[in-house]
């Protein structure tokens, strides 16, 4: 009897202590996202995001991010496209051309999810010491080449989990009427899978914009907002750690607003996933 | 007719050479990072040795010293400070979801998972500094007797225990989801009751799962950079505890870089120290999702 007792007491014991760990994940979540924007909100202002920074401004005076905001988008933008353009034929061949090949096309996954794993302060420390031997200078085009070769793995997988759900049966049917495979691929294969597409492209632009140790040596940082590829560019992540580093508190409070910038910018990419993977079903075949 | 049948063959064939030129370009990536990273390091051992820079704890660039073990140490300190916090919060979790918990509980948990793995390592920094930096100096700190700044190693831990809960406990609610119902349901027929049949039955049939789903936390927690940079103090000494400051790998590669071309030798140590950190983490990477893949193929 005691004995049931006690059994009872630890699945209750434990019971509490699961309760605690799933409201503990939810209440922490929701404490970064709190004390982000209490901090951040006050410091928020129109100027911080239309302007340039001024002279003077990492003492405190006038001016604003905008540099960093568009140095962002240009450069998440920018290797989230060349990440696509290399990434989709590769996630195509792997589920049409290789199709037959499954081992083989396991192993590529297995490889794919290894490189994911490669800490992106790696890539930046390779993508600088390539740069040094050819002699580029911390430029915007090194920084998306760099940020590329970073996220194609993600780009990559995820592509490939939205065309694993195509069916075989489509690939047949197709072919047996004549088609090519990259008719195959992108009439076919690609409206198919187009929602699993965009959640892609969607998570590797937040991997893009929110990534500081790929860019800190291979992007470098300025005040202006970049004209051309070759000249070095600002970033959101940097220009939060930079200002955060200072030791003027009017400093430090502009790296909590942008802090707020690039906390909002996530959100929004999150929810357009959750968006995207619910929607864009009109399309698609079921067997 | 004939032309439109050779343009559709000629698309056909540019887009295969495409997809193969990329495959290539992707399959070379690491292989070109490794004799890269390798070659650069070179200089360094050549004329060290490479367990001299392994486990020789000065640190003196100006005189040409390297020894990367406070650094290794501290990976090691701030790494193992996260697991102890992340593994029982994601066990617990994963079971109660998987188990225990109603649909609806799962269906607010997917969107909080999937919006803590998102969030920019920076801002978790800056979350780092705004509250677990003053609540180790001012709350930990003196509740168990220690002086600190709270840039310390623990607070390093605490950040990186957040960030690496949502990428273990994805993985673990997906190894609790691929157990077989028969084994609960057969142990539940015995007379077992619901927490033995998971403590008994279902956690033994785990074990392979969770296991790598911690190798894979714990390289994801190896390699982080900048949020645990901001928080953990960097100071070049071996931490013997966890109230002190540590420096790791990646912070010391990360706040080096500027003055690394002016001093001798001294890329070729950072670049070791990359070298370092990419071959422990894709070991770990490579033992965990090899057992996964294992799992997978006998269910």
């Amino acid at each position: 009897m005691t004995d049931k007792r006690i059994r009872y007491i630890e699945e209750g014991f434990f019971r509490v202590l699961m309760f605690f760990s799933t409201t503990g994940i939810v209440l922490t979540l929701l404490l970064i996202l709190f004390s982000i924007l209490m901090k951040g909100l006050p410091s928020l202002s129109w100027e911080m995001l239309s302007q340039t920074p001024k002279g003077g401004f990492y003492y405190g005076k006038e001016g604003g991010i905008l540099n960093a905001i568009i140095g962002s988008l240009y450069l998440s933008l920018g290797s989230t496209i060349l990440a696509f353009v290399i990434g989709l034929p590769v996630a195509l061949f792997m589920n049409i051309h290789l199709i037959r090949y499954k081992r083989l096309v396991n192993a590529v996954r297995f490889f794919l999810d290894l490189l994911w794993g490669v800490p992106s302060i790696v890539y930046g420390a390779f993508g600088f010491s390539v740069m040094i031997y050819f002699g580029i200078k911390a430029s915007l085009i090194a920084g998306i080449v760099t940020v590329t070769v970073f996220i194609l793995p993600i780009m990559i997988r995820a592509i490939d989990e939205a065309l694993k759900t195509v069916p075989r049966g489509l690939l047949e049917s197709t072919l047996s009427l004549g088609a090519t495979r990259s008719e195959t691929s992108y009439r076919v294969y690609f409206r198919q899978s187009f929602s699993g597409i965009v959640t892609a492209l969607l998570l590797s632009f937040g991997r893009a914009i929110g990534d500081a140790a790929s860019v800190l040596f291979t992007t470098g940082y300025t005040d202006h907002i970049p004209t051309s590829l070759n000249q070095p560019t600002a970033t959101l992540p940097l220009s939060i750690f930079f200002q955060l580093s200072s030791p003027i508190q009017e400093v430090q409070n502009r790296a909590y607003a942008s802090a707020v910038v690039l906390t909002i910018i996530i959100l929004i990419i999150s929810l357009s996933v959750r968006y995207f993977e619910k929607r864009f079903h009109k399309h698609k075949i079921k067997f | 007719m004939a032309g439109i049948q050779v343009t559709r063959k000629l698309r056909s064939k540019l887009h295969g050479s495409w997809m193969i030129i990329s495959f290539v370009m992707v399959m070379l990536v690491p292989v070109f990072l490794s004799i890269g990273l390798y070659l650069k390091s070179r200089p360094l051992f050549v004329d060290q040795g490479i367990f001299e820079v392994l486990f020789s704890s000065s640190w003196k660039p100006m005189a040409g010293k390297f020894g990367l073990l406070p650094f290794i140490v501290s990976s090691l300190w701030v790494t193992l400070m996260s697991l102890i916090i992340a593994i029982p919060v994601c066990l617990l979790t994963a079971i109660h979801l998987t188990q225990y918990a109603k649909r609806w509980v799962l269906r607010i948990m997917h969107p909080v998972i999937d919006i803590l793995a998102g969030i920019p390592s920076v801002i978790f920094g800056v979350w780092g500094i705004l509250v677990i930096v003053p609540f180790v100096a001012n709350k930990l700190g003196p509740l168990l007797g220690k002086q600190t700044s709270g840039f310390t190693i623990i607070s390093g831990g605490l950040v990186l225990a957040v960030m690496i809960i949502p990428f273990i406990l994805n993985i673990l609610i997906e190894v609790f989801r691929g157990l077989p119902d028969e084994l609960s349901e057969a142990a539940l027929s015995l007379g077992a009751s619901k927490w033995q049949s998971i403590k008994y039955v279902l956690m033994r049939k785990a074990f392979p799962g969770i296991v790598s789903a911690i190798g894979l936390g714990l390289s994801r927690a190896f390699g982080e950079t900048i949020a645990v940079l901001m928080v953990v103090g960097n100071v070049t000494r071996i931490p013997t505890g966890f109230f002190q400051p540590g420096y790791p790998l990646p912070a010391l590669i990360a706040n080096n870089y500027g003055e690394m071309l002016s001093i001798p030798r001294y890329d070729a140590a950072l670049m070791f120290a990359a070298f370092v950190l990419f071959v422990i983490v894709t070991l770990f990477n490579f033992l965990s999702r090899l057992a996964i893949a294992n799992i997978e193929k006998h269910s």
